[in-house]
């Protein structure tokens, strides 16, 4: 933990996503498709329940989403 | 449409020529090889901050393994590709990982899992910020009191990813355990800790309401 991080940084980390959200394999499966529905503009949170709050929770699957997002996307352009 | 027709759609046609014997299996596997290396030095190139001391040479080691061992997982796997993606993008996601889970690894290597200790100053601080006054002191006292009640196991996971910011990959590795198998702790343990601060009664907001 850094100085200086608020207040609801540290309780969203501690007490983490309050909805229902999917375990770290189910992310890992549905990465690919959240993120192209992510990058072409669907509503991808409505497609794929859970992922957010998932992605919310878990630092690790946070950054593997980012990272592919990211790469997509440069592919893109 | 006469092309269309003649022309498999390209995720198909990876599947087909990644199973394909001989010279164009081959070639397939090369051209997928070179993708997911691509993919592992975009991950590694970003996460170069984490890893000052780590030069060119071992930069590029590292992709290399970490292409290698995606390509093991993707040939492993290609019955599991559904279609629901461009077949680049499922595959770019096994590289990542593992190009990810290698560098977190290298950032902590030799480094001891922070104490208990660290997080309960660190969660006194965040608990003790300017005009908020007696009603979060109370919070994250009672916060502190419940994480010493969780199990072991609970306990220990929380403290290191959620307080002290150890990556869960490498948790996961000193503990003999699994990356799946250790959020489903912190999720036992978060749900655990919600339930005991709603049962004393207290109202968490970890939102934007509060500041209104």
């Amino acid at each position: 933990m850094k100085a200086g991080d608020n207040r609801e940084a540290v309780l969203g980390r501690v007490l983490g996503p309050s909805e229902p959200e999917l375990t770290c394999e189910q992310c890992f499966e549905e990465l690919d498709r959240y993120v192209e529905l992510s990058v072409a503009g669907d509503p991808a949170d409505a497609r794929v329940p859970g992922m957010r709050a998932h992605l919310d929770g878990c630092p690790a699957c946070a950054e593997d989403f980012a990272s592919l997002r990211d790469l997509v996307t440069q592919e893109g352009d | 449409m006469a092309t269309a027709l003649m022309t498999a759609p390209p995720e198909i046609s990876w599947v087909d020529r990644l199973r394909s014997e001989g010279a164009e299996g081959q070639a397939a596997v090369a051209e997928l090889h070179a993708l997911l290396l691509k993919a592992a030095r975009f991950e590694i190139g970003r996460r170069g901050v984490q890893l000052p001391h780590l030069r060119g040479g071992d930069q590029e080691d590292l992709a290399q393994q970490a292409a290698d061992d995606a390509l093991m997982a993707i040939l492993r796997k290609l019955d599991e590709f559904r279609g629901e993606s461009r077949f680049t993008t499922w595959a770019y996601k096994f590289a990542l990982l593992e190009a990810a889970v290698k560098v977190r690894k290298r950032a902590w290597q030799g480094r001891e899992i922070p104490l208990e200790d660290e997080a309960w100053s660190a969660l006194a601080d965040a608990g003790a910020p300017a005009g908020r006054g007696a009603e979060d002191a109370e919070l994250f006292a009672a916060l502190r009191e419940e994480i010493e009640r969780l199990g072991e196991r609970q306990r220990e996971v929380l403290v290191a990813v959620a307080l002290n910011g150890v990556p869960i990959d490498v948790l996961a590795e000193r503990l003999g355990s699994t990356r799946g198998a250790l959020y489903k702790n912190l999720h036992d343990a978060r749900r655990n800790l919600r339930a005991a601060l709603a049962s004393r009664g207290l109202r968490v907001g970890t939102g934007g309401e509060e500041e209104a």
